[in-house]
């Protein structure tokens, strides 16, 4: 018997950084957990029927409506007496979540659910292959916004999710990187100590997708971090409670791995757009490590 | 009790006394009237569910699905592009196995937009997997909520239903209605027990995915067990009458079929007027009957082949069509007849009522008077000419 509530024997990449994250998820939150998972990478690989990676009850429907399913799950325990002591997840891909189930999820929010939904945020369609979402980044080469003559790959900025969620005025949201395991696990069980709609999108890198050594997903996400491209944040209830402060690594510390920006690494001015959304961050979270006091919260 | 009730109040008053847990729906016309009651119940402290008002059809059949999915019984309703959004839901919900009652007030689809009555809807998705069965009246749209969730939560079924009335007509028309009271209902519907559930203390997969080993065996276990629902009808609808004192057949009626030479094949609300039109022509002598079909899906082939295997001229109405092709149910009740040794001389397909276009007594007597031994493909009854004249150049 494993003791994870997540088991191995599912059927994810080697390095897939979403089915560490899955498992730190659901560690966190513990046996008195029901899930409602989007279609995606994580649902086919850990439930294909008669197998299943879960040791708690754990439903998928379709591709954008898990937050939907889990309101109605959240609805049912409250209709049975049994929602206090049980949390209800609803979980998915990027894609699931902040572009086709973007409505279900605003809608979960502001019906004021107490509900978590976690995005497992690895910045494209994965699961069908590599093709870009609302949250690939900046200069991104996917198989739908591939580099060519015209082209230097994703020609906008990630869409700003946590934003959007803050901005629906829910009590707690955060940003995590499975490069930072116990962050992770600390902001799910925070959230879940919260009654409410709770928002946490974690950055997962696929070394499928973004083409670098499965050796290296902790490395690359940890990057992601250290580099401002990917801050980790954390809300509660409208105000900024954390932030992982970071001595910044330039960008191409970051890039240079994966094959997704080989055409970026090489040209100074598309480099220089990306090391901008890195000082963006950085500036505007206050990223910095100054000498006198690390925020390490 | 005998009351005088809107259709929707009377649909909104025997939900209530289902007792469902969880209720979501998203407003469209006509059905907006049931969930308003619903509503009320619910805010008045009448009804103990939790009503979760959505963003979307999508996210209503999410939600119910979620609710079942979790123990609880549910319900919800819709109508038109609201059906046809919750789509794929609705195919999701059939697969899961999971039991859910849903009111379709049945209206045209865009485009044109059209908020009226036709059965576009519904019919379109018959595929679906979920039981459908159409009701004449409020007295039978009320009764069938009864018999859908009673035919739902079967354990031999496990299958979602949807209770098909015609916008405006039903859920906007006031009959009589003999409602049932709490005590007959929590007699005929005890509490809803699932078969299985989302549970923290029996953690299971729902919603696994089924590869090419597995897909066709969990599409044929449907198909099998819609048939068993035509089998376990007539118990379901035994038990209604005992309770009750109504009876129905759930499948098909008959209205004065048995001598008929004529018979008009229909579904819905246009079968009181058929009703009414054949008691006139009885009077007159002419030998005409009507076949309702209530259980559209399952499609009851069998039930149907006995009702009009000795019928010489048999006119099939459709308010839906199959575009580019025969009328959905026309079709099929012509397709039941292939091979077999006794069948009518004639099958017509007459379009009727579409868009909310009324049917009149006299659009039922020129369907009679076209039934004659020369058979009609899709013939649109009470076509105005003139205006498909018109040009856009």
């Amino acid at each position: 018997m494993s003791k994870h509530l997540f088991t191995s024997g599912h059927t994810a990449c080697s390095g897939c950084g979403q089915a560490i994250a899955a498992r730190l998820v659901i560690d966190a939150a513990g046996p008195n957990t029901i899930v409602s998972n989007s279609t995606g990478c994580l649902e086919v690989f850990t439930t294909k029927y008669p197998e299943s990676a879960w040791e708690i009850p754990w439903v998928h429907s379709l591709f954008e409506n898990s937050a939907a399913v889990a309101s109605g799950i959240e609805a049912a325990l409250i209709h049975l007496g049994k929602k206090d002591g049980t949390n209800v997840i609803a979980q998915g891909g990027d894609g699931g979540s902040v572009d086709i189930g973007l409505q279900a999820i605003s809608g979960m929010l502001e019906r004021g659910h107490d509900i978590l939904y976690v995005c497992y945020d690895n910045e494209a369609y994965m699961n069908t292959g590599v093709q870009r979402s609302g949250l690939t980044p900046l200069e991104t080469n996917t198989t739908t916004s591939p580099v060519g003559d015209k082209s230097f790959g994703n020609w906008r900025p990630k869409k700003p999710m946590p934003e959007i969620a803050l901005a629906h005025g829910i009590p707690y949201v955060a940003t995590a990187s499975v490069g930072f395991p116990q962050d992770l696990q600390r902001k799910v069980k925070k959230a879940l100590s919260i009654k409410g709609p709770k928002y946490i999108q974690i950055h997962v890198p696929c070394p499928l997708g973004w083409r670098y050594e499965s050796g290296l997903t902790y490395q690359v996400a940890k990057l992601a971090v250290e580099t401002g491209f990917y801050p980790l944040i954390e809300y509660e209830n409208g105000t900024l409670i954390s932030r992982r402060q970071i001595k910044p690594f330039p960008v191409e510390a970051y890039l240079k791995p994966q094959g997704r920006f080989k055409h970026v690494v090489n040209n100074p001015d598309v480099l220089k757009k990306l090391q901008d959304i890195a000082d963006n961050n950085i500036k505007k979270y206050t990223l910095k490590i100054d000498n006198q006091a690390g925020d390490q919260k | 009790m005998r009351e005088f009730l809107e259709g929707s109040r009377a649909v909104a008053e025997v939900v209530k006394l289902c007792k469902p847990g969880v209720i979501s729906a998203y407003p469209i016309t006509p059905q907006t009237h049931i969930v308003e009651e619903l509503a009320q119940f619910v805010a008045n402290g009448d009804l103990a569910s939790q009503f979760v008002n959505v963003e979307s059809e999508h996210s209503a059949a999410s939600v119910v699905l979620g609710a079942v999915a979790g123990g609880v019984r549910a319900y919800t309703a819709t109508s038109s592009q609201g059906l046809f959004y919750m789509g794929e839901v609705l195919f999701n919900i059939a697969g899961m196995r999971l039991p859910l009652v849903m009111t379709c007030a049945n209206r045209a689809i865009s485009a044109p937009i059209n908020i009226w009555n036709d059965q576009q809807d519904s019919v379109s998705l018959r595929d679906c997997g979920w039981v459908q069965l159409f009701a004449e009246d409020i007295q039978e749209a009320v009764d069938l909520h009864l018999v859908a969730y009673k035919l739902s939560e079967d354990k031999s079924i496990m299958l979602p239903v949807m209770v098909c009335m015609d916008g405006f007509a039903l859920t906007h028309g006031i009959e009589t209605v003999d409602m049932p009271n709490q005590e007959q209902v929590d007699k005929f519907l005890p509490p809803y027990e699932p078969l299985y559930k989302l549970d923290t203390s029996n953690p299971m997969t729902l919603g696994a995915l089924g590869d090419p080993e597995y897909y066709t065996e969990s599409r044929y276990a449907i198909q099998q067990t819609l048939k068993e629902t035509l089998d376990l009808m007539p118990k379901v609808t035994s038990d209604f009458a005992q309770v009750f004192a109504r009876q129905y057949s759930g499948i098909i009626e008959e209205y004065y079929t048995r001598d008929a030479e004529r018979v008009i094949v229909a579904m819905g609300s246009v079968c009181g007027t058929v009703k009414d039109v054949i008691d006139e022509l009885r009077k007159k002598g002419k030998r005409v009957g009507l076949l309702k079909i209530t259980s559209y899906r399952p499609f009851p082939s069998h039930a149907i082949y006995e009702a009009l295997k000795n019928i010489s001229k048999v006119a099939v109405l459709d308010r839906a069509l199959s575009l580019g092709s025969y009328a959905p149910l026309a079709s099929e009740v012509k397709a039941l007849f292939f091979g077999k040794k006794k069948q009518p001389q004639v099958v017509s397909s007459f379009i009727v009522g579409l868009g909310g276009r009324d049917i009149t007594r006299d659009s039922i007597k020129e369907i009679f008077r076209l039934l004659t031994n020369k058979e009609r493909s899709c013939e649109f009854i009470d076509l105005k000419p003139e205006l498909l004249k018109e040009k856009y150049e």
